[in-house]
């Protein structure tokens, strides 16, 4: 990597953010004047969402089957092994599903975004599509925000009831625990300000899936090792983004609702 | 394409001032990091012209040709294209313009995750059009460029000249006043090369279309200019006597200036040692 001046680098790196903000503005608002290409949201809703759920279900399904078993261990000690369940619910649904499902969700499809953008930008399909009167950010952009912050909503819910599951199977088949009790335990340890906390973070996660994936995708140049390039640093970025900001929105959260 | 050619003398009678140039280059300059692409370039075309724009690579021709189709600004200087300024313009206000503007690009740039059909169609689906007028101004452009069999394909099926003329037949389907053409013969192999020409001699000679053709293949722009397309044939043939068409000129550009600017005969004649060196 070439080395360059604290003021250039400065400079490109408050250009960058100056660049992401506007792109994400005229994403959002993109939304709310004509032409708007609803079928594009339907489609990246499908490939993001329905195509997304093997594996959050899976990595939701296998962390609350592990988390389970590692929280019996430390219960244990204090002879508490009943409330697993307490255990894995708060944990599942304020914290680790939405910051599980964000990051999956990110290597899967902040990675897609930029490299199918990147590579239409490096074949000149970008321009082709400005060439042809279209906004680009408007016709890819929008949609994949759209669809991203609503399906990712979804998608959290799923692998939290799924990590309940895997808990409940653990519990029951190693721990000889009593089902219908584990459940009643995860529901009672519950609070409407852990579900509203749990179910904000895929708004947030979501809006920096696609904002990242895009703002890379649409800036890529060198070709395919710059497509590559850009496919890398949108997973890196995001990734990193969403473990910043689920930090920051759990204090908001915290202060809200005193827990 | 008689029907492109009715639609084109409709569109020449809507024009108030059909003396005006179409496209006016005024004293631009573009630098990319600190390397001067374009330096102080200025030209005109004027209606119904074909400008061949010639120079060797490098020379900042596609740039040239983004620069007047608005996907790029000039650092200085001002370019108005059918009247209105386009360095200066919001690119909201730039796609009303570019729906009078046809582009080919160097590389095609056909959307590679559509079919033919859906590529040549984009602009008349961004228009809402109705669907049975849509497949047969498709199947119209598309037998314009000889490849309506393609309709169904995806360009990653298509060799290199196909997915050329599947770009021309998406530039020409909404009867643009104006076509670019960013090397359409670029990469390609002589035989398929002359080919691409003959389409532009065609659009050329039978809807008399405004347009602008980079090229860096010496041959391929004396066969535009001493060529014609004979309506009667439906072939493209060498202009008696030694002829050239009048509504073709030259510019040539090298290392982002202006070398030329005039008519083949002034380009054949040119005493510039640069240029004569060039053109041998």
């Amino acid at each position: 990597m070439p080395f360059v001046s604290p003021e250039i680098f400065a400079k490109e790196r408050l250009a960058a953010i100056q660049d992401y903000s506007i792109l994400s503005w005229r994403a959002v608002v993109n939304l709310f004047t004509r032409p708007r290409y609803l079928a594009d949201i339907y489609t990246q809703m499908d490939y993001i969402g329905v195509g997304s759920m093997p594996i959050v279900v899976l990595t939701g399904f296998f962390t609350g089957c592990v988390l389970a078993l590692q929280s019996a261990t430390s219960l244990e000690a204090f002879g508490s092994v009943s409330l697993t369940g307490n255990l894995v619910a708060l944990s599942m649904v304020k914290e680790l599903g939405p910051v599980l499902t964000g990051l999956m969700v990110s290597g899967r499809n902040a990675s897609g975004m930029a490299s199918e953008i990147g590579s239409m930008k490096v074949t000149e399909q970008i321009d082709a599509m400005r060439a042809l009167g279209t906004d680009p950010v408007r016709k890819l952009v929008t949609p994949r925000l759209y669809a991203t912050v609503f399906m990712l909503f979804f998608l959290t819910i799923m692998s939290d009831a799924c990590g309940i599951a895997g808990g409940a199977l653990i519990s029951v088949a190693l721990l000889g625990l009593n089902g219908s009790s584990y459940f009643h335990n995860s529901y009672r340890a519950l609070q409407y300000g852990d579900v509203v906390q749990g179910l904000t973070k895929p708004l947030f996660s979501g809006f920096i899936i696609a904002t990242v994936g895009c703002y890379f995708g649409m800036n890529t140049k060198g070709g395919t090792q710059g497509v590559g390039k850009a496919t890398t640093q949108a997973v890196v970025v995001s990734s990193v983004f969403i473990i910043i900001v689920d930090l920051l929105v759990t204090r908001a959260m915290i202060g809200v609702f005193g827990r | 394409m008689a029907d492109l050619a009715q639609s084109d003398s409709a569109t020449l009678e809507q024009q108030p001032d059909s003396k005006e140039p179409i496209v006016v280059v005024d004293n631009v300059s573009i630098i990319f990091d600190v390397k001067p692409v374009l330096q102080n370039v200025s030209f005109t075309v004027q209606r119904g012209e074909t400008r061949i724009i010639l120079g060797p690579a490098g020379g900042g021709k596609s740039v040239l040709l983004k620069l007047i189709n608005g996907l790029l600004k000039p650092d200085t200087g001002s370019i108005r294209v059918f009247g209105e300024d386009v360095s200066t313009m919001r690119e909201t206000e730039l796609f009303k313009l570019r729906s009078r503007i046809g582009m080919v690009f160097q590389e095609s740039a056909l959307f590679d995750s559509i079919s033919v059909g859906d590529n040549v169609s984009y602009r008349l689906h961004e228009d809402h059009l109705p669907e049975e007028e849509t497949h047969a101004r498709v199947v119209e452009a598309l037998r314009f460029v000889e490849l309506e069999n393609t309709i169904e394909k995806f360009p990653s099926e298509l060799s290199g000249g196909m997915r050329r003329r599947v770009s021309i037949a998406r530039a020409i389907i909404t009867n643009p006043d104006l076509i670019l053409y960013d090397s359409p013969t670029g990469g390609l192999d002589p035989i398929t090369s002359t080919t691409i020409i003959d389409l532009v001699i065609k659009q050329r000679d039978v809807t008399h279309t405004t347009s602008l053709v980079i090229t860096h293949r010496i041959q391929d722009a004396y066969l535009l200019a001493r060529s014609r397309f004979n309506t009667e044939t439906g072939k493209v043939e060498q202009i008696p006597n030694n002829g050239i068409d009048d509504s073709t000129k030259f510019l040539v550009l090298n290392e982002g200036k202006v070398v030329f600017d005039g008519t083949t005969e002034e380009l054949v004649h040119s005493t510039d040692p640069w240029l004569k060196e060039y053109l041998s």
